[in-house]
């Protein structure tokens, strides 16, 4: 059972790395999953699932709790940032690429890496700052920093609601992109820094340079914020963080083992696709689809940044967080106890 | 990208759009990679010109190509400093974006925090951990740039603000408050001999008067600027004159004090 969960583990993984979501064969599936799929390939269980969807369409309300609460949680540790010097709060010291946090280092993933790569020191206190961050979100769940503290993710979902509405009018089209781009950018921006000797990509990243402004008032760096954001508006939909940022892959990376994340729930799923539309990283919600779920339930992979915007989409409850050890007994989570 | 889609086949057959849109995909994303890549090495050509007028940094900073290198661009230094001396760089400093400087003319490193706090700040090293005290910091050398506009070498006393009522930098009176320091322009003087470089320099034996002639009635003195000064800047914020006759000129080498790598 423990192969099945390192399976998944590297699957996810691979995802994350830009592998396209494969449909799994019979014998990938686990004999429940084969069971409900054979259930919901029914012709009753098709029709209940078609009036199903159009009595929940006619009573459409849209939720938005969990964007409410992820918003709180942007704006409460930026505001920490600034309150910490403006106010002398003292708790957040720094910026997001590093800071004292109650006096402890804490330091961004992909800043100390191309700040040591640069610089050709290993920088003790980025170590135990890089470690620390790490420990956390190996628990509260790696990408989690991209949509619960990262500034640019904010003003990117401001972004990306006008350019969904000017899609609607067909003014605009979003232009896929390969999501490939976001590796490659993280081994070429760590090749240039050994290379050039400067840490490049943090003199041009929004996440650093919108956590400065905040701070300390440096505002030139938003006109390059900006341009990003008309480029999402009118060309890419969420470009930066879909298609380019490579400090997501770090905590990604970090939130492998994070015992906090999203769980799917086959049973309940109508398999709409209204989790898939509003999603940041749809490829991890490719196992919605229908007959593309190994089990009845699922955990969603690494590269999942727990934004929730699919639990606020989902009209069923198909989608929930879950805690690994406090939720209640589930398939998965038996496997996952007897993998770790 | 418009060329792209005006250049696509009207009505193509639907395994061969998809060939199509998979290969433009490909091109967009390499553009885009392109576009952001070329920002980043436009931010070294920025530096470049930039690098004609080095800013000040603060005590302990590493040699500039290393500085830059090893600066985190936290802010941490800038949250300690007592006098608000240290300002975060811009994205016009091009590589140079989000690392710390001193203005001097508009606030000087004066070492109120006796013991370069900006200096146990910082959590890289950039600014060096080996300096312990004010006088081991190298950041540049005052120089007299514009003798001519020296009250003293005029034989001028000096009296009033020093840099007038709006002017809102800080320095530590140690007979006012040894804590805290407290804004220029609420503290007035009245100086038969204009000295206040000398007066207020934070270093023993870096800054002296030296009389210009051997006639004792002569009242002209000129500042001297002996191996001790560590381009703190305190003197070029005093200045009266405007601008100021005495200025720091930055030392962009030879500033750390572990040697070339420490």
């Amino acid at each position: 059972m423990s192969s099945r969960l390192i399976t998944r583990k590297l699957r996810d993984l691979a995802l994350m790395f830009g592998v396209a979501p494969q449909k799994p064969t019979p014998a990938d599936m686990t004999e429940e999953a084969r069971e409900l799929l054979a259930f919901k390939k029914s012709p009753d269980e098709r029709k209940r699932r078609k009036a199903a969807i159009e009595s929940e369409r006619a009573e459409a309300v849209q939720s938005h709790k969990w964007r409410m609460i992820r918003w709180a949680s942007i704006f409460a540790v930026n505001g920490l940032f600034v309150a910490s010097y403006w106010i002398d709060l003292q708790l957040v010291e720094g910026a997001l690429t590093a800071s004292r946090v109650l006096g402890f280092h804490f330091a961004d993933v992909n800043s100390s890496l191309q700040l040591m790569l640069a610089h050709k020191h290993v920088v003790i206190n980025l170590v135990i700052g890089v470690t620390t961050v790490v420990l956390i979100y190996a628990v509260i769940g790696g990408r989690t920093f991209c949509s619960w503290v990262c500034p640019y993710h904010f003003l990117s979902e401001l972004a990306e609601m006008v350019h969904l509405k000017l899609v609607g009018k067909k003014l605009v089209r979003d232009h896929e992109l390969d999501r490939r781009l976001r590796i490659v950018m993280f081994f070429v921006f760590a090749v240039l820094a050994f290379v050039s000797g400067y840490p490049l990509f943090e003199a041009i990243s929004p996440v650093g340079i919108l956590s400065r402004a905040l701070t300390y008032g440096t505002i030139i760096g938003l006109i390059w914020v900006g341009l990003l954001l008309l480029a999402e508006i009118v060309w890419s939909r969420r470009l930066w963080c879909r298609y380019v940022c490579p400090v997501g892959l770090g905590y990604g990376l970090a939130g492998i083992v994070a015992p906090v994340r999203i769980k799917y729930d086959a049973t309940k799923c109508l398999h709409e696709g209204k989790c898939r539309q509003v999603c940041l990283v749809p490829h991890v919600l490719d196992i919605t689809k229908l007959g593309f779920a190994r089990d009845v339930e699922t955990p969603i992979g690494v590269d999942c940044t727990r934004c929730a915007m699919c639990i606020d989409a989902c009209p069923t409850g198909a989608l929930t967080f879950d805690i690994v050890g406090l939720a209640r007994s589930g398939a998965d989570e038996k496997l996952e106890e007897e993998g770790t | 990208m418009k060329d792209e889609e005006a250049a696509a086949p009207v009505a193509p057959a639907r395994s061969s759009s998809r060939v199509d849109e998979a290969r433009r995909r490909l091109l967009r994303s390499a553009a885009l990679g392109g576009v952001v890549l070329c920002a980043s090495l436009l931010t070294l050509l920025d530096h470049r010109a930039v690098e004609a007028a080095p800013r000040l940094r603060p005590p302990g900073a590493l040699d500039e190509e290393d500085f830059l290198a090893a600066c985190i661009k936290c802010g941490q230094c800038v949250q300690v400093c007592p006098v608000d001396a240290i300002r975060l760089s811009d994205l016009d400093q091009g590589i140079g974006n989000g690392v710390p400087y001193i203005a001097a003319r508009a606030q000087a490193c004066d070492f109120s925090c006796d013991a370069t706090q900006c200096v146990l700040a910082c959590p890289t090293g950039a600014l060096s951990h080996l300096i312990d005290a004010k006088e081991q910091s190298r950041m540049g050398v005052a120089r007299l740039a514009a003798p001519d506009a020296c009250l003293a070498r005029k034989g001028e006393g000096f009296k009033g603000l020093a840099r007038g009522g709006a002017f809102k930098g800080h320095l530590r009176y140690s007979d006012i408050d040894r804590w805290k320091p407290q804004p220029v322009a609420s503290h007035p003087y009245d100086l038969a001999t204009c000295d206040l470089c000398v007066r207020h320099c934070p270093i023993k034996d870096a800054i002296e008067l030296v009389p210009v002639s051997s006639d004792p009635q002569d009242r002209r003195r000129t500042p001297v600027v002996k191996d001790a000064c560590v381009g703190c800047g305190v003197c070029e914020m005093m200045c009266p004159a405007e601008p100021a006759a005495i200025r720091v000129d930055v030392r962009v080498k030879g500033r750390d004090p572990g040697g070339p790598k420490a």
